[in-house]
């Protein structure tokens, strides 16, 4: 009986979601009063063994270069075998697009319950029910786990990882690796910019911005504070902005430390994709835009007014020119 | 090439959403229920395009509901699609639901399963990966752009931070979401025309469903906006680093 992660990792590098499932999942054995362990695939340039500081004993690492990329199916055999081999009782994963790939067939596999999208730990008094979010983050559900074994995968940005002293044993897991059905034949990534899903700061733009030429500000705004730029569905489907910069009901789900919205009316649909960022800041010319309902801080005012304000203030704070 | 679609209901993006009997079911008066928008606007869209381009293309529909999800399924088949079937089935989980899909696709020999990114309402992201795996198919989950050439599918998903390109042949199962097509408004023809396609009922098989509901909650309410005036915007800079502590 163990707790086993997937560590999530690309381009040679270990992702912070998977830090997060990390604490997660050490959590979840110290109250379970079990070990934690973790399954890693592929290759990586970081430092396995230091992966031991979020709370793992010991790392299962299948050091195989065809799974440097995600496919579900090798992905759910090679867990699932390491997971059958160490008598792992719970998968512990995040909810990013790597999870969303996985832990459905890792399921389906193993007749294992799945809680997609965990909000918190489970209670593990008298069953085993965690917490999700459902009708878009309009609302929470506690789901019963029925299977003796259980996967779970966490909600990017919703588990605060804790990082302390220690390494893990990294041992070579044995397990047959097919070749892949899926071939990759391009990568297309904007680089040097922080992925939106892992972003703890983001600042997004609706219709109020009047084009996609007056995107500058905001860019420059979330440069100057580490943050990733997100869009309403007006603006996507405008083309203003890409796709996968659209957030709400229909698009991408997140949960950062700060939302900063200017020009976005708040519709329902919108909010169902970010109301779950801890801090809500709101710009918007008209004093009854609905976002101000769901706002921690406001100015009612003329984005172009503001934003240039708000950029020379920060620059201000982080003392640069 | 033999398409099918995966259907789900759910309530209208603006339901109100509450719950009853000691919060442990969605209260359904007033609730308008839509076809889940990625299954829609996406999944079924590109199917019909495929369609489009080669007429032999056969599409099917499925949905696992009770006999209140038929308005649903017609409303799907007035968009496109050759015929439905209802696996006459209140929904449990993702998996019981998945299970019922993928015996119907056995049964079915389909080339392609489209699925919607996720349900509105459950947000699982889970029904597309389940069924390639209880098939043993491959799976191109958050499909943003699907191309056939003859029966191999060049298909973007996406990446943290991206898109990535790749081909599979088929039989594949596919979740779609935005980027895949353009949302359609079904005409008057297609309207007509759905009323007389098939939709067929089969009846489930005996699965167990390994997760289930113990209670719903509602988010606690915001304590209230903290407005800034426009020309002290210093201020919200300050409060957003002293006070919030975010930058
Ligand atoms: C089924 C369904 C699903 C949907 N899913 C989504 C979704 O996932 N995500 C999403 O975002 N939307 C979604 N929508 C659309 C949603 O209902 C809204 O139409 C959309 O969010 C509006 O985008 P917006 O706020 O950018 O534009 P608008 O509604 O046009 O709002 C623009 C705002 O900018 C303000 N403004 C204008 N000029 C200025 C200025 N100079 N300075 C400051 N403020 C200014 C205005 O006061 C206004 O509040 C969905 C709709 C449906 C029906």
């Amino acid at each position: 009986m163990s707790v086993l992660i997937f560590i999530d990792s690309a381009d040679g590098h270990v992702k912070k979601s998977s830090f997060e499932a990390l604490t997660y999942g050490a959590q979840l054995a110290k109250q379970l009063g079990t070990a934690a362990e973790a399954v890693l695939l592929g290759t990586v340039a970081d430092d396995v063994a230091a992966l031991g500081k979020y709370g793992v004993t010991k790392i299962h690492h299948v050091a195989n270069e065809t799974l440097n990329h995600v496919d579900a199916q090798l992905y759910t055999k090679a867990i699932a075998d390491v997971a059958t081999a160490s008598g792992a009782t719970v998968i512990v994963l995040s909810h990013n697009l790597t999870g969303k790939a996985v832990a459905p067939r890792l399921s389906a596999r193993l007749k294992a319950g799945l809680v997609a999208g965990a909000v918190g730990l489970p209670n593990t008094a008298g069953g085993f029910v965690v917490k999700k979010g459902v009708f878009s983050s309009k609302a929470f559900a506690h789901m019963n786990v029925n299977t003796a074994m259980k996967i779970i995968s966490i909600s990017p940005n919703s588990f605060q990882t804790v990082a302390g002293e220690g390494t893990a044993e990294v041992v070579a897991a044995q397990v047959t690796v097919d070749s892949p059905k899926v071939k990759i034949t391009a990568t297309n990534k904007v680089t040097g910019q922080v992925p939106l899903s892992e972003a703890e700061l983001v600042v997004s733009g609706g219709r109020g911005l009047k084009g996609p030429e007056n995107w500058g500000m905001v860019e420059e705004l979330a440069g100057l504070i580490g943050a990733a730029t997100a869009c309403s569905r007006a603006v996507a489907d405008a083309h203003w902005r890409p796709h996968h910069e659209h957030v709400g009901q229909t698009g991408g789900s997140i949960a950062p430390n700060l939302y900063l919205a200017i020009g976005i009316s708040g519709a329902i649909q919108h909010l169902a994709g970010v109301n779950r960022s801890k801090v809500i800041v709101v710009i918007n010319k008209d004093p009854e835009a609905p976002f101000f309902k769901a706002a921690d801080y406001g100015i009612v005012g003329d984005a172009f007014d503001v934003v240039p304000k708000m950029i020379a203030e920060v620059k201000k704070l982080k003392g640069v020119a | 090439m033999k398409i099918l679609v995966c259907i789900s209901k759910t309530p209208d993006t603006t339901a109100k959403i509450a719950f009853a009997d000691n919060n442990t079911k969605f209260v359904q008066e007033g609730v308008q229920w839509i076809i889940n928008p990625y299954d829609e606007w996406y999944a079924l869209v590109r199917a019909i395009e495929l369609k489009e381009k080669d007429p032999s293309t056969i599409i099917h529909l499925i949905t696992v509901g009770a006999a209140d999800t038929e308005p649903i399924i017609r409303k799907a088949l007035a968009l496109g699609g050759d015929e439905a079937i209802r696996v006459n089935a209140d929904s449990h989980d993702s998996f019981y639901i998945a299970s019922q899909i993928a015996e119907i696709a056995k049964q079915g020999g389909y080339d392609l399963i489209f699925t919607g990114k996720e349900t509105i309402d459950y947000n699982g992201s889970s029904i597309g990966g389940m069924v390639a795996e209880l098939l043993d198919q491959p799976y191109v989950s958050l499909a943003t752009k699907f191309e056939l050439n003859g029966t191999t599918a060049t298909i973007n998903r996406e990446i943290e931070g991206g898109e990535e390109t790749c081909e599979v042949n088929v039989p594949v199962v596919v979740s779609c979401q935005k980027g895949m097509a353009e949302q359609r408004i079904p005409n008057m023809k297609g309207i007509m025309g759905a009323r007389t396609k098939p939709l067929k009922v089969a009846e489930p098989v005996a699965v167990d469903a390994l997760t289930s509901v113990a209670s719903f909650e509602l988010p606690p309410a915001k304590a209230g906006v903290k407005l800034v005036d426009a020309e002290n915007v210093g201020e919200l800079v300050r409060l957003l680093h002293e006070e919030a502590k975010v930058i």
